[in-house]
């Protein structure tokens, strides 16, 4: 036998059959809507950190500064009221000046991989199609230890590179919008107006649209020719063994050395910001389907307090406690979480499946075929936790007012 | 010996922009087994006296002592036991849950109380209803019962935890004449045969000339 204020409480729930049902769709809805959206947008989110973690360096120095060195004139007048006019930039090779050192230091650092690159722009040109893309001069060997790329390829390999003449990898994306197959030659143009006539010898397929789109790899030499910058490197591309170190190791480098050092959560740093709003509309919305059926509970509890008024007397005159006739309503709110919590896990988990089981192309940040999901039993102790304390909350309102009835109103019909 | 019910100096004011009066000045004695009858006009406080009797409510002075025991200093959970274990109310209106069967209305003092194993709670809640003639209506819900039979299923439910005090307000009030006299009889017989304390509250003088003994108020005092 159930304790004696939940049996009462079952019993009210049981004859009010329509607005205990309306909550409970209400908490049901909010906790499968929260276990489907979650496991949807968390998906993805997952799923394009773990990509960009696979297939782009963790850390990147850049030829840059954060900020531009100061003007030795205002360290030389630091007192007073100096302004420079018509400031012409240098004229100069663009790159990152003592590599050499740079790299020696950095390898002396365990857990730490890196390849130098050279990165810049060029314009590929296949018959009538111009595509502008990124180029990035690799060190084949060197390259392997920091990215995926070899094996994300779909044909060919990365050390073609070596043996083709004047070899490119390039994109998916690339390939299918200017219809570019393999051994395909391309033209090459760069900012610099070199020329080169570059033989297709691998397309990779990241899942990351961007990189697909406009990413291409030649060898290092080939990039320094492209862009007329003889043994110049603009790029260290850094791999960790514990991805979880990049922000911080990105900082030390930086302060070290001075040049602008990127972790992939500063390069990202867009793609990641949206996913804060996204989670931020996705709970909100979540949070306001379950405020609504809060409400619900709210309301029938306290219908139930107004109807049940005369038996709320009775029972005090018969020796109930203010704390028991409280727990009879609270109980009803627990009731109407825990069963909308298991409704709902059960309508979630269907949701989250059925999603599963679509297919379709998916072109996003990453590319996917269906929806990505990530189901974590997280999703359902949160959703669970939600429901039970904004019923518990709800209920508890109405039955704080009941317990405090006084029971002398109520049998002489004043309450 | 103790008395069943003790009350010295009773009053109640019911505080306000204008102080009520409700009963004033009530001294009173009630011996175990005795059957009272409180008597008196609208408004003259019989309820109120009822209630404070019953530890329902509080005196604004005065002193009720239950089976000797002092009850004044008492919080609210402590009178609220007292009601449990020792009092049985029985209202002009029933008060039966309505989504309780009569037997489970019964026993849910006793359940509440939890001095008894499950089973012997029901054992014990069809013997009460079956001692006031409601063995067949035991398993009824209180809407499939007449008004006489629900009165009788409150009186069960008052005697659930064999409390010494049975305190009834108005409990023939809406009952038909036959009814009535049936619920009085039984009250009646509860003191007799069972050594219970009952006070009543009633304005059928027909029904309270049959009691021990006749409280007659008017304006929150006892008259001779």
């Amino acid at each position: 036998m159930a304790p004696l204020g939940l049996a009462i409480a079952m019993r009210h729930l049981l004859h009010r059959r329509r607005q205990t049902l309306t909550s409970l769709v209400g908490v049901s809805l909010g906790v499968a809507f929260f276990i489907g959206i979650a496991s949807m947008m968390q998906g993805f989110q997952r799923d394009f950190v773990n990509r960009i973690i696979d297939a782009a360096p963790h850390i990147t120095i850049k030829d840059e500064f954060r900020t531009p060195p100061p003007q030795p004139v205002f360290a030389a007048f630091p007192d007073a009221a100096v302004r420079l006019r018509g400031i012409k930039p240098k004229d100069e090779v663009r790159g990152l000046r003592g590599a050499r050192a740079l790299i020696d230091a950095l390898e002396q650092m365990p857990g730490l991989h890196l390849a130098p690159t050279l990165a810049g722009q060029i314009l590929l040109r296949f018959g009538a199609k111009d595509i502008s893309g990124n180029v990035t001069g690799i060190v084949p060997d060197r390259e392997r230890l920091v990215t995926k790329l070899e094996r994300d390829l779909i044909a060919g390999s990365l050390d073609s590179l070596y043996t083709a003449a004047n070899g490119i990898i390039i994109g998916e994306g690339i390939a299918l919008k200017a219809g570019i197959g393999m051994d395909d030659m391309v033209s090459v143009i760069a900012p610099s107006g070199v020329l080169l006539r570059m033989k297709v010898v691998g397309i990779f397929r990241s899942g990351i649209t961007l990189m697909d789109n406009y990413d291409t790899y030649v060898l290092m030499k080939k990039a320094q020719v492209l862009q007329n910058r003889p043994n110049v490197i603009n790029r260290i591309r850094i791999r960790l063994d514990d991805v979880e170190q990049a922000a911080d190791l990105a900082r030390a480098i930086e302060t070290r050395f001075g040049w602008r050092t990127e972790s992939w959560q500063e390069q990202s740093s867009n793609i990641l910001s949206i996913f804060v709003i996204q989670n931020a509309i996705m709970y909100s919305t979540v949070g306001a389907i379950v405020i609504v059926a809060c409400f619900g509970i709210f309301n029938v509890i306290s219908t139930v307090v107004f109807e049940k008024t005369k038996d709320i007397g009775i029972l005090k005159s018969m020796g109930f406690r203010d704390a028991d006739i409280r727990r009879i309503f609270v109980y009803e709110g627990l009731i109407v979480g825990i069963v909308g919590m298991l409704i709902g896990w059960a309508l979630g988990y269907a949701i989250v499946e059925f999603m599963a089981s679509l297919r379709f192309n998916l072109e996003g940040f990453v590319r996917a075929q269906g929806f990505v999901l990530y189901r974590t039993p997280k999703h359902y102790v949160l959703s669970g936790a939600m429901a039970i304390f904004a019923s518990t909350f709800a209920a508890w309102l109405p039955a704080r007012r009941a317990s405090r009835l006084n029971p002398v109103d109520i049998v002489r019909g004043a309450a | 010996m103790s008395p069943a019910i003790e009350a010295r100096g009773l009053t109640r004011i019911l505080p306000g922009l204008v102080p009520v009066t409700l009963v004033e000045g009530i001294d009173l004695t009630v011996q175990a087994g005795e059957f009272i009858a409180i008597t008196g006009p609208s408004g003259s406080g019989k309820s109120s006296l009822l209630y404070l009797l019953g530890l329902l409510d509080k005196p604004s002075s005065g002193t009720v002592r239950l089976q000797g025991l002092a009850t004044e200093g008492l919080d609210g959970d402590q009178l609220a036991d007292l009601r449990l274990a020792r009092i049985g109310f029985v209202f002009q209106f029933h008060f039966l849950l309505p989504e309780f069967s009569a037997a489970e209305n019964v026993a849910i003092p006793m359940r509440r109380l939890g001095a008894m194993p499950e089973k012997a709670i029901r054992a014990r809640a069809d013997e009460l209803l079956e001692g006031l003639g409601l063995a067949e209506h035991r398993a009824k819900l209180p809407e499939q019962m007449s008004g006489g039979q629900r009165q009788r299923a409150a009186i069960a439910r008052a005697l659930a935890n064999d409390p010494a005090l049975i305190l009834a307000d108005e409990p023939t009030g809406n009952l038909d004449t036959a009814s009535a006299h049936l619920v009085f009889q039984t009250l009646r017989g509860l003191a007799r045969d069972q050594n219970r304390t009952i006070i009543v509250v009633t304005h059928d003088t027909e029904l309270a000339a049959t009691a021990d003994r006749r409280l007659h108020l008017v304006d929150g005092r006892v008259v001779p």
